[in-house]
């Protein structure tokens, strides 16, 4: 188990402030944050590496808080080129095990071991220089693993990657995850990421905890403005509660007035997730939250659409490719778009 | 125009900058390899067997590389480890210490010397204490290796400290958390991916003090090494009795770092 009370710390310019957090033992949480918002600052301070200004840093129960990383049992993992280069693969999986001075025959075991769970038993006599992106970082859990550490930091590990390792990597972890049950904490600034892997997020913004929740809370609910844009709420209009009678909210935002299902008394922004909203050609049957309007932009995203429906402010639809396909839509085109009141986050 | 001017014409409006800057390289080029090149190859043969066989020319080769080689020894295990600290850690006037320590490349070495009179003289401070212990700094080879060591570290110290700096400090974080201690990471991890540059550093240093003359000579005209030796032969006894020593250095020198850079290349194939 991981946790942090009122921990803060000072590197150079950058501060991190007042960080609370708890992971439980087996868990996988993820700290997600734009470039620059102390994710990497936060994992190195677990892991022993910066001074902790104040606060406390608990690892099992144990305050850490000023012991060696060698004696934290927490092994880091960056997102890229940060195997031994001088040191042949074999010899990088081993590293954590040579130098606490364990028997050969001990070392041999662990390192068939772990080969058979990361598939690098050929890649064994290799230098990094010679792996590909997926298999570098295959090597670099390995390496990471096998001393058994408590606790497993991941920081970016795959934004170095291409899209196919990636997923072969992210499968990896989960799975491995799951079979060791070590507590893990993976940074990255990538939403999808965090929602595939997470049994927990952190969004941190400016050295800053702004939201932790389960995935989809993070995703539906999110606490503020910062959080909504930074998972793709994309549609977030800022306006006044103009009627209430619970849970029925009429939110008002530039004249138009949008339903909301909601218990929240006080809101600035009405955010509405661009995959929730259902865009037709015909006008449906006295729905509320029904608008007419035009297209104005179409980005072909591969899988998605992502559509820009003027209906005097503007909302991004996120479409499946084959219903895009089927409707036929161009700019210009006119459409109607609705959302269902329970579809619309208050903040 | 005949074709052949006019291709050169064009060749050279298109590659002006590398024309005109090839032009000066070559200049500089002639103007160190020249005079190092003709006094190798233009001394009397028979002079230089003779050198060669000279006791004294021999006993001040060989003691200056003897000294030399001290000198970067002790330059090394002092030098490396400051480097080290100057690559990873911020202080208080860093910048001003790494500035610093560069100063005896840019004194005259006849005033190091005497800098260095000052503090291992007899009658001075440090001098008065090694003294006391039967170490002399003056007409002695702990003379001629003070002397060298000061105005060569620098060389060891600049390159082992953009060694150090390329080594990424994520490596050492990841060998850290993977159990091992501070030293265990820097004789596992930081030296043996900055070695080559300590090295190169070393083998400045030992080819600076080998070529040093200024401040030896203030600290220690005897025993003589052999920079000391060139200049009193050519000031006793003129020009002929100097090119066969100064042509015997020439080659140790040239050889030595021939003999690196071979090392180096076969090193570098083999990474």
């Amino acid at each position: 188990m991981i946790k942090l009370k009122n921990v803060q710390v000072k590197v150079g310019n950058f501060n991190l402030e007042q960080i609370n957090l708890v992971v439980s033992k087996g868990e996988y949480t993820v700290i997600l944050g734009p470039t620059g918002a102390g994710k990497t600052v936060l994992l190195e301070s677990i892991a022993g590496l910066h001074n902790v200004y104040q606060g406390k840093i608990l690892l099992d129960g144990k305050d850490v808080t000023n012991t060696v990383p060698e004696e934290r049992g927490a092994s880091i993992v960056y997102q890229d080129y940060t195997l031994f280069p001088h040191l042949t693969v074999k010899e990088n999986i081993v590293f954590g095990l040579k130098v606490r001075h364990m028997a050969r025959p001990k070392i041999t075991e662990a390192l068939e071991s772990i080969c058979g769970i990361f598939e690098i038993q050929l890649l064994l006599k290799r230098l990094p220089g010679t792996l590909s992106g997926g298999e570098r970082q295959r090597v670099a859990l390995a390496r990471a693993l096998i001393t058994k550490p408590e606790i497993l930091l991941l920081d970016e590990p795959l934004s170095a990657l291409d899209a196919e390792s990636r997923e072969g990597v992210r499968s990896l972890l989960k799975n491995t995850q799951q079979k060791l049950g070590i507590t893990t904490l993976h940074v990255t600034h990538d939403f999808e990421e965090a929602m595939s892997l997470a049994n927990n997020i952190v969004v941190i913004n400016g050295g800053k905890i702004v939201q932790i929740g389960k995935p989809t809370e993070i995703f539906y609910h999110p606490s503020s403005e910062f959080v909504a844009r930074f998972t793709m709420a994309r549609n977030i209009f800022a306006g006044k509660i103009v009627h209430q009678d619970a849970p029925r909210i009429i939110f008002q935002y530039n004249g138009i007035e949008i339903s909301v299902l909601s218990d929240k008394t006080a809101a600035q922004h009405a955010v509405i997730r661009p995959e929730m909203i259902q865009v037709t050609l015909e006008k449906p049957m006295a729905t509320p939250n029904t608008f007419p309007g035009t297209v104005k932009s179409i980005v072909d995203r591969g899988a998605n659409i992502l559509l820009t429906i003027d209906c005097l402010p503007e909302f991004e639809c996120l479409l499946p490719r084959k219903q895009f396909e089927n409707m036929t839509l161009s700019t210009g085109k006119q459409v109607y778009i609705n959302f269902l009141p329970s579809s619309v986050h208050l903040i | 125009m005949p074709k052949f001017a006019r291709k050169a014409g064009v060749f050279f409006i298109r590659h002006r900058l590398q024309v005109v800057f090839s032009i000066f390289s070559l200049l500089i080029i002639l103007f160190v390899l020249f005079p190092l090149a003709k006094i190798v190859f233009l001394s009397d043969k028979t002079a230089l067997w003779q050198s060669l066989k000279d006791i004294t020319v021999i006993k001040s080769i060989l003691l200056t590389l003897y000294a030399a080689l001290i000198t970067a020894v002790i330059g090394f295990i002092l030098g490396v480890p400051f480097a080290f600290i100057l690559a990873r850690y911020d202080f208080p006037l860093k910048g001003v210490v790494d500035g610093l320590i560069n100063l005896p490349i840019v004194v005259p070495h006849t005033a190091a010397g005497i800098a260095l009179l000052f503090v291992f003289g007899r009658n001075f401070l440090l001098g008065k204490w090694f003294d006391s212990i039967g170490v002399h700094f003056v007409d002695s080879l702990a003379g001629i290796i003070i002397a060298m060591l000061f105005v060569s570290v620098p060389f060891l110290v600049n390159s082992a400290r953009d060694g150090f700096r390329k080594v990424d400090v994520r490596l050492e974080n990841v060998a850290r958390t993977l159990g091992a201690s501070p030293w265990q990471v820097f004789r596992r991890v930081t030296f043996p991916l900055a070695w080559r540059s300590i090295l190169a550093g070393t083998l400045m240093m030992f080819a600076r003090g080998i070529s040093e003359f200024g401040a030896v000579i203030i600290l220690t005209y005897y025993p003589m090494v052999t920079s000391v030796l060139i200049y009193e032969r050519f000031a006793s006894y003129g020009l002929t009795q100097a090119v066969p020593i100064a042509a015997i250095l020439i080659i140790i020198c040239a050889l030595i770092f021939i003999g690196f850079r071979l090392f180096l290349q076969r090193d570098k194939k083999r990474d």
